[in-house]
């Protein structure tokens, strides 16, 4: 064991420059190797591959910009990004009103609160194959809520929602709502609890509602929490697939298609792998552009 | 809250808020029940109680189903990935947070920002990395790639943790000519296990839950996951529902259990780990 107490001088330039340092940097080697392998030297093969024409098994030849100039001309990827802008729009005003809804409602009461935020809660654990099967099922035109409503006559929910092409999309968002909103409603209340009792006391005596209290009171303490949901919101349905694979895989006729399932189409069932390649590329990028916003404006001092 | 604050009767906010409740939990009620009746039986009663408690589904889906082995092969995948993550994860953050690395601001920096990398951009390459090394339709090559996932978030919430403990005890083990090793063993470890319990919690539940990877890179009927292979399952009885939910169920419940138990453990994790979710 090397004692810290024994002179410097008597380390060689090889423990101090090289021995010593490695004895630290041991422990965090794994951890990189793992990261390179999994995360960085696949993601710089995309970016590469995406300038290729390859398909997977025989040579690739290098063709500059055209997969994105295909991709430009593509009529189903067209489909898919707005379908995904679609997706990220509903996200960003039906399930934050719910959350914040549900966490101001909870904030206001002394009992029973533990209660329904472990309610809440739960779906937010659950896998897409259970969301997605339980909705399957509650969504069937036969068995489900709209076969129920339809007994007593009333019958606007009682058709294949996720097989047609004017409602599939709106199907597959709403199971992934009901999965997240729960999740929204903890993260909001955590930051409601923060906020100082006196300032709605302040506000109560200045005769404001209480909706006025939540728009001027609630809302500005927890911006921060609110803008960091709705980035994850925008990463989270920007990416989205599991959902959207399982309930239609895209479709039908592309109705549902998202960038993630044509990129799945393109790589594993086309074996376009350059062309799936440079669909990744776009999504990176349209991903990283409230990523870099949200942290350029953080470094600048911003209370976002 | 102070006295005026009553001034608001809680009644409305309970009415609405019951109603938040039987959205999140009707649902998974009826998949319950549904579990327990013949297929008949949710012919001609789709939503409500059943009106005797069939177990036959449960067995059927084992038998058919295999979800003996589906479930020992999720144990599998998830038990190594959190094993494999806190290791890589609880020794990468004890170098970031406690033995001043060179350039160990920006590592950090990176696993927080940094592998926000999309799957999208790397899945194609590294399954045909993972084809040259054979590891596609190997469990241990899952196992990596989770970790490899999951690590960074790990990293991040340990390190956090880490960086809070009394500088201290490690000041003096040191001055008695304590290795790193001995620190982080005897030291570190045992003051922050609550963070090893969150990592653990939020990494297995994700690698359970875990859906494109599986599909991707794990094809072979005998090898896939929960997750997989309950979609398998869907697709080939997705009129018998009665066996697909059992099937949901023995996948939900160990999870639904663990929550119970571990409520504020999993919120935790779960709200820090908002980026990577």
């Amino acid at each position: 064991m090397t004692r810290k107490t024994q002179p410097t001088s008597r380390l060689s330039a090889f423990q101090r420059h090289f021995l010593e340092p490695l004895g630290r940097w041991i422990y965090i080697i794994p951890l990189l190797i793992v990261n390179a392998i999994v995360i960085v030297i696949p993601s710089i093969s995309g970016i590469l591959y995406a300038f290729t024409d390859w398909n997977g098994t025989t040579e690739a030849t290098f063709i500059g910009l055209d997969n994105f100039g295909r991709l430009f001309q593509d009529r189903v990827f067209f489909r898919a990004f707005i379908n995904n802008v679609t997706y990220t729009g509903i996200f960003l005003i039906v399930p934050i009103a719910v959350g914040l809804l549900g966490a101001y409602l909870l904030a206001g009461i002394r009992h029973g609160q533990v209660i329904y935020r472990l309610l809440y809660f739960i779906p937010y654990m659950f896998a897409s194959v259970i969301n997605t099967q339980i909705w399957r099922y509650l969504l069937h035109p036969k068995h489900g809520v709209g076969a129920f409503l339809a007994d007593y006559g009333i019958t606007f929910l009682d058709f294949a929602v996720f097989g047609r092409r004017s409602t599939a999309l709106y199907g597959i968002v709403f199971v992934d709502g009901w999965h997240t909103w729960g999740f929204l409603v903890v993260l909001y209340l955590a930051a409601m609890t923060q906020v100082d009792k006196e300032l709605y006391e302040v506000a109560r005596l200045d005769g404001a509602t209480r909706f006025q209290q939540f728009r001027h009171v609630t809302l500005p303490s927890i911006r921060p929490t609110l803008i960091f949901s709705m980035l994850i919101i925008f990463i989270g349905t920007t990416l989205v697939f599991d959902h959207v694979y399982i309930l239609t895989g895209g479709g039908p006729a592309h109705a549902s298609e998202v960038m993630s399932t044509y990129l799945y189409t393109q790589a594993f069932e086309n074996f376009d792998v350059g062309y799936a390649a440079s669909i990744g590329v776009i999504l990176a990028l349209w991903v990283s552009v409230p990523l870099s916003i949200f942290y350029i404006l953080r470094r600048r001092g911003w209370q976002i | 809250m102070l006295k005026s604050g009553r001034e608001h009767s809680t009644i409305p906010n309970h009415v609405i808020l019951m109603t938040l409740a039987f959205i999140a939990f009707m649902p998974i009620a009826i998949l319950f029940v549904n579990a327990f009746k013949t297929t008949a039986e949710i012919g001609r009663n789709p939503l409500g109680l059943p009106s005797e408690w069939h177990s036959e589904n449960f067995t059927e889906a084992w038998e058919v189903g295999r979800y003996g082995t589906i479930l020992r092969n999720s144990v599998v995948i998830t038990g190594g990935t959190i094993i494999g993550t806190l290791i890589l994860a609880g020794s990468g953050a004890y170098a970031l947070a406690r033995l001043k690395l060179r350039g160990g601001d920006l590592l950090t920096f990176y696993f927080l920002v940094g592998t926000s990398v999309p799957a999208q951009l790397f899945i194609v390459p590294l399954f045909i990395m993972w084809r040259n090394f054979d590891l596609i339709n190997t469990q241990i090559g899952l196992i990596i790639i989770y970790c490899g996932l999951s690590s960074p978030f790990a990293t991040y919430l340990l390190r956090s943790y880490m960086v809070s403990l009394p500088e201290e005890f490690m000041e003096a083990a040191r001055v008695d000519g304590a290795t790193n090793w001995h620190i982080l063993r005897h030291i570190i470890l045992p003051l922050s296990w609550p963070g090893f319990v969150t990592a653990a919690l939020v990494v297995g539940l994700s690698s359970w839950n875990e859906f494109l990877f599986a599909v991707t890179f794990l094809t072979d009927p005998s090898l896939k996951p929960i997750s997989t292979g309950l979609f398998a399952f869907q697709s080939r009885y997705s009129r018998d529902w009665g066996l697909t939910n059992a099937g949901a169920v023995i996948m939900i419940l160990p999870i639904i259990i663990l929550f119970l138990i571990l409520q504020r453990r999993f919120v935790e994790g779960l709200t820090q780990g908002g980026l990577k979710a």
